[in-house]
């Protein structure tokens, strides 16, 4: 009845290329927008802002950035844990030398280290494809994490090993440290998110990100007409590494404050993102968010029914849960390979017919 | 100086042996790949399911022990006998044949035609639903396995190397038993799939489907078969993994390490995982030997992944792979 465009009068060509062309999905775009700033934040506790918010927000940053890599331009990698970390110890080194500068920049900055590193183990995938490129990207994974567990200067020579995020402020508020509020976090993290997920979504249906679906459908056929493999693999990885870069930063200096790069920022991170966007939907910056809530969620949800509910021991608990994991996962690729994505545009494209179908 | 020589080849001998255990499990891999173009990122989990198995039957462990104790409250452990070795080993290969066919009746049925990631994706899912799994089944604590396999440094080399170098060989029991089965294992896949009516069937099938199909052969029997073939392949590494260094969470990983090897050897080739182990297990002993100790240790992490990369981008397809032709 009321989801649909017919009424819906565009007038001029920008109006014409919106990303939300239906005028329900602006108003409820608008709405979310709302309610994540201008009421949760006076509402969120530490709980709700550690177990749940920020590592939402926080996965969906690096969820997004993987997608555009995977999702959009087809190039499988398994090392998002290790540009996770790049991210994480190139923050944490800004941090420390350039304290007087914003956490904001330095934020940023580390996306762009990230990038760098990222077009640099993105070189090999012009010459390896498919699940050869994926093995290679395990290589950036392995030896990242290696070379900031080896080499002190990355985590300033202390006795332990780890990094821990010294105090910072944007505008006298708290941002990262011991003292942070919840709603500091959770909006810092909201506000980058939003950059992001604002920066993909342009990206990615403008020509670049027409040029990386070229490369993704068929490489080759790509090149014929006339897309620069080189440039448009590269500018992905770039892209994405930039993203993830962002992602690792806020998780090691706003959610964590304290990292260990092996247990932090391993393997098992990069198949947990991969899996959030697998779930959520390949090609598609919802489909992200979508992922990374479920995945974020479901541990929270089983860790409160098992252990909460029936008074289950704790490693009990956590292998059940690897076995829904896994399970849901297949269920999933059997029901809707394109994920969560997948289903809500098939649920909007009923709604659009409803209550007509033909 | 000898003696330093001598040290590196024992090194190199020892990386040669280990690159067998690798390639046990990486031959599982190829198996499953050439037969259905299936990634199976869960093969290191089926060997320490395997594992588990085998141990928890050895010493009649009660399956669901723990989530029977959980909620019931019982004190349940073990049923109070253990089984001989071979009884165990016939049990648990049973036990992975049955899990390749329910793994082809609900899982790969239904994912015919999709795209390999989707595929590739769907066995990492099976690996952590078997991780699980195991844990609930069996216990989550390390487990000794003992299968009767001979153990510890083999004295006999010691005493004839030194005799002939001046320099005694260390060289684990394990490692030879461990390379007498691979090559086992190679020469039995080998005659199997050479000469045997349902060997020529996964060939036929690793070839080309529809071509296979048309004459008769049971696509969805033959991934029974490969998928059993790859268990029981993955039994094996689990015996030995297992006996080398219990039976625990860590031996899942070695399916990671089993990846460069497949990369270098080729995805599709089953002497080239042999060869690839090889050369892996016995570059990243020397490099860990001769360079480790400048740039701080701790590089068999990540030698096998950059070598396998450095390589890649010389031959796309590995050593022994099949040449990727492309087509629009």
């Amino acid at each position: 009845m009321f989801y649909r465009e017919a009424g819906d009068f565009k007038t001029t060509y920008s109006e014409d290329s919106q990303t939300f062309p239906i005028k329900f999905d602006r108003i409820r775009y608008y709405a979310v927008l709302a309610v994540a700033f201008g009421i949760i934040p006076f509402f969120i506790n530490d709980y709700w802002a550690n177990a749940v918010f920020v590592p939402f927000l926080i996965y969906a940053i690096a969820a997004i950035g993987l997608n555009i890599l995977v999702g959009y331009c087809g190039q499988l990698s398994l090392g998002t844990g290790g540009f996770m970390a790049v991210g994480a110890y190139a923050v944490y080194k800004l941090m420390t030398a350039f304290p007087e500068v914003s956490i904001f920049i330095h934020v940023i900055l580390a996306g762009g280290i990230t990038a760098g590193v990222g077009v640099l183990f993105g070189l090999p995938s012009l010459r390896i494809k498919g699940f050869y490129l994926a093995v290679a990207t395990l290589a950036a994974q392995f030896f990242l994490v290696w070379l900031f567990n080896k080499v002190p200067w990355f985590y300033n020579y202390s006795a332990s090993g780890q990094i821990s995020a010294p105090e910072r402020d944007i505008l006298g508020i708290v941002i990262t440290g011991p003292d942070t509020t919840a709603a500091a976090k959770y909006l810092f993290c909201a506000v980058m998110l939003l950059l992001v997920a604002w920066l993909a979504r342009n990206l990615t249906r403008g020509t670049i990100g027409r040029k990386w679906m070229a490369i993704r459908d068929m490489d080759i056929a790509a090149e014929i007409i006339g897309v620069n493999p080189l440039r448009a693999k590269l500018s992905a990885f770039a892209v994405s590494s930039f993203f993830i870069g962002i992602a690792g930063a806020l998780f090691f200096a706003v959610y964590l404050g304290a990292a260990e790069v092996g247990e932090s920022f391993g393997i098992q991170k990069s198949f947990l993102i991969l899996f959030m966007i697998i779930i959520g939907g390949l090609g598609s910056v919802f489909g992200s968010l979508a992922g990374a809530a479920f995945l974020v969620l479901l541990p929270v949800f089983l860790k409160n029914v098992l252990v909460g509910g029936f008074g289950w021991p704790t490693d009990l608990a956590a292998h059940i849960e690897l076995i829904i994991i896994g399970a849901l996962i297949i269920i999933f690729l059997i029901a809707e390979p394109h994920g969560i994505a997948q289903l809500w545009r098939l649920a909007k494209e009923k709604l659009r017919l409803w209550p007509f179908p033909h | 100086m000898p003696d330093t020589f001598f040290f590196a080849a024992e090194v190199m001998i020892n990386g040669l042996m280990a690159g067998i255990m690798y390639s046990l499990v990486a031959l599982g891999f190829v198996l499953i790949f050439k037969a259905s173009g299936i990634f199976n990122y869960a093969q290191g989990v089926l060997a320490l399911f395997a594992a588990l198995t085998l141990v928890g039957l050895q010493d009649g462990q009660i399956p669901f022990s723990h989530v029977i104790n959980a909620i019931f409250g019982t004190e349940l452990h073990h049923f109070g006998w253990t089984l001989p070795a071979i009884v165990a080993i016939a049990l648990t290969a049973l036990v992975m044949v049955g899990m390749a066919i329910v793994i082809e009746r609900y899982i790969l049925k239904h994912l015919v035609n999709q795209e390999p990631i989707i595929l590739f994706m769907a066995t990492i899912g099976l690996a952590y639903f078997l991780e699980g799994l195991g844990d609930v089944l069996w216990g989550s604590d390390i487990k000794k396995m003992d299968v009767g396999l001979p153990q510890g440094i083999s004295e006999t080399i010691e005493t004839v190397t030194y005799n002939w170098f001046g320099y005694g060989f260390f060289i684990d029991k394990l490692d030879i038993v461990a390379a007498l089965v691979a090559a086992a294992l190679v020469i039995a896949l080998t005659l199997f799939s050479q000469y045997t009516k349902y060997g020529r069937a996964l060939r036929a099938v690793a070839d080309d489907h529809q071509a296979a199909l048309s004459v008769g052969i049971s696509l969805r029997f033959i991934w029974v078969l490969v998928w059993s073939i790859a268990g029981f392949v993955a039994l094996v590494a689990g015996i030995m993994w297992g006996s080398k260094s219990g039976v625990q969470f860590s031996l899942s990983l070695i399916a990671l390490k089993a990846l460069p090897v497949l990369m270098l050897g080729g995805f599709t080739s089953i002497p080239g995982a042999i060869v690839g182990g090889l050369i892996i297990g016995m570059g990243e002993k020397l490099f860990e030997f001769a360079i480790g100790p400048m740039i701080g240790g701790a590089t068999e992490n990540w030698f096998a992944y950059v070598l396998a990369l450095l390589f890649l981008v010389f031959r796309p397809q590995g050593l022994f792979g099949e040449k990727i032709i492309e087509r629009v």
